[in-house]
């Protein structure tokens, strides 16, 4: 038995649209998800103890089932409570939510780094509560909250492959595709990790340079 | 109204069903260094920091220079103020913490040009140029650049006094601001805050250090368990003391020597 990697890369432009949505969905399903699940932990943080328990309940949820799960509800069960989407909006949709239930547990611990005492030397020389937030909270947890953050954004990098099984025509289902009807399917499964790779790779380079800026910035 | 920088009433607190202040009644003199000196766990933290809106008391007033902070009577009672209304009330009020409180990421020019950047919109330039004359007067102008991690307890416990005037407030809060120093560093603050009580700033302070108290103090309030029980120029309070809890304070917490030899 011979691999044969030509009749994989003979689709070299359909793999390409592949890597072009599954790039789509993951930029900017991991941006929604910082987004959202900042919002959250704020919300959680400075809420009350009501805004707290009734965001914990979801993000616990989210937590607590496979992202497959949560896909399949969103795009099978979703037409039952008139919510019809289009396989690439409900993986969007999905990937960011469930990122940022895992956001908001970044940030809440970042929160709970920054000593009470800073916090209330910004209140004391009159900052409102979104300066605080944004020129003393957010900065003195960043070197804390960038570490999980990227590992998150590789998690949901490799997390996009699920959503081919909701016919989301991203790298896993295009390279796969090609695999099955021209008789190679590992080699097509070994391009894929091989893609995937790379993308890791690549954030991974991209968040050490945000440390190094960030850890310059602070001077600790 | 009242003549007094701050007007306390009948202010209690408690946390659960602890009670930390006891119907509080104190009158801080404007220009004048009022001293809050007591046992450990007597309230004088809580009572400093309500004086600056950091507690909430559960009843009682405290009014800054006339104004009421943080609550406002209406006709149904009081009702919690605006951010907006708290922050103009507060501004009158620097607060000086015994752990400093620096922001890490900030240099020490940057926390004290902070709130003239972001509270009185000033452009960076003007408000690095006075943040710059403030660390002058506390004697770091030429550690501006450096990140607090790069400053001995001392020289940050300067930057913060700097931070805190920066805004012109006319009255200083200190919670006992050399306990967290070796002693060799407390000479430098205690001196800083010397100045500033020359210069008729209104202070009150919490501390152990009694010489500080006894020589620069225009006044002491004895506090024990969340009650005012003794308040009185630090002669009276130091000199012959007739209250026996504070005698008993004053025998036991304190090295009173250093006053009767002055
Ligand atoms: N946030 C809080 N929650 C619960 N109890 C508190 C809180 N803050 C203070 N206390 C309690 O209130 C009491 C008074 O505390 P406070 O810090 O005002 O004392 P203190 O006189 O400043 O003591 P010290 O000299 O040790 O600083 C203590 O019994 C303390 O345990
Ligand atoms: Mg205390």
């Amino acid at each position: 038995m011979s691999f044969d990697f030509a009749v994989i890369f003979a689709k070299g432009p359909q793999i390409l649209a592949g890597l072009g949505v599954t790039i789509l969905i993951w930029v900017v399903g991991t941006a929604l998800a910082v987004v959202l699940g900042f919002l959250v932990a704020t919300a959680r943080r400075f809420g009350g103890r009501l805004v707290n328990t009734a965001l914990m309940i979801p993000v616990e949820v989210l937590r607590g089932t496979p992202f497959l799960v949560q896909i399949f509800l969103l795009y099978f069960g979703g037409p039952y409570i008139g919510l019809r989407l289009d396989p690439i909006t409900a993986g969007l949709l999905g990937l960011s939510i469930y990122g940022a239930a895992y956001y908001s547990e970044i940030f809440r611990a970042g929160y709970l780094s920054v000593p009470p005492g800073h916090v209330e030397a910004a209140d004391c020389v009159g900052f409102s509560r979104v300066q605080t937030i944004l020129y003393i909270q957010l900065p003195e947890m960043a070197l804390l909250v960038l570490p999980p953050s990227l590992n998150m954004v590789v998690i949901l990098l490799k997390d996009t492959a699920l959503l081919s099984l909701i016919t989301v025509p991203e790298m896993t289902m295009t390279v796969s595709a090609i695999g099955s009807q021209q008789y190679a399917f590992v080699e097509s499964i070994v391009v894929l990790a091989l893609v995937y790779w790379g993308l890791v790779e690549l954030a991974n380079a991209l968040g050490r340079i945000a440390e190094r800026k960030i850890s310059k910035l602070r001077l600790t | 109204m009242t003549d007094s920088a701050i007007s306390i009433k009948n202010v209690s607190k408690q946390f659960g069903d602890t009670v930390v202040l006891r119907d509080i009644n104190l009158e801080v003199p404007r220009g004048q260094v009022s001293c809050l000196i007591g046992p450990s766990g007597s309230g004088k933290s809580t009572l400093l920091r309500c004086m600056a809106f950091l507690e909430e008391a559960n009843a009682g007033t405290i009014l800054i220079e006339g104004e009421p902070l943080g609550f406002v009577e209406g006709p149904n009672g009081r009702r919690k103020q605006t951010a907006a209304e708290l922050r103009r009330t507060r501004s009158k009020i620097g607060m000086v913490f015994q752990q400093f409180n620096l922001w890490p990421h900030m240099t020490a020019l940057g926390n004290v040009a902070a709130s003239l950047r972001r509270v009185r919109k000033m452009s960076r330039k003007d408000a690095e140029e006075k943040a710059m004359a403030q660390l002058e007067k506390v004697d770091l102008a030429p550690r501006a650049h450096h990140y607090p991690s790069q400053l001995s307890g001392g020289q940050q416990q300067r930057v913060a006094i700097a931070r805190a005037l920066a805004l012109d407030p006319t009255i200083m809060l200190f919670d006992e601001p050399t306990s967290a120093l070796d002693p060799e560093l407390t000479g430098e603050v205690l001196n800083v805050m010397r100045t500033l009580a020359d210069e008729g700033m209104t202070m009150v302070v919490v501390t152990h250090e009694i010489g500080f108290a006894a020589s620069v103090g225009n006044n002491v309030c004895f506090l024990d368990h969340g009650r005012l029980l003794f308040h009185d120029t630090p002669e009276k309070v130091f000199a012959a003391p007739r209250n026996p809890r504070l005698e008993q304070f004053l025998d036991t917490y304190l090295d009173r020597g250093a006053f009767l030899v002055q």
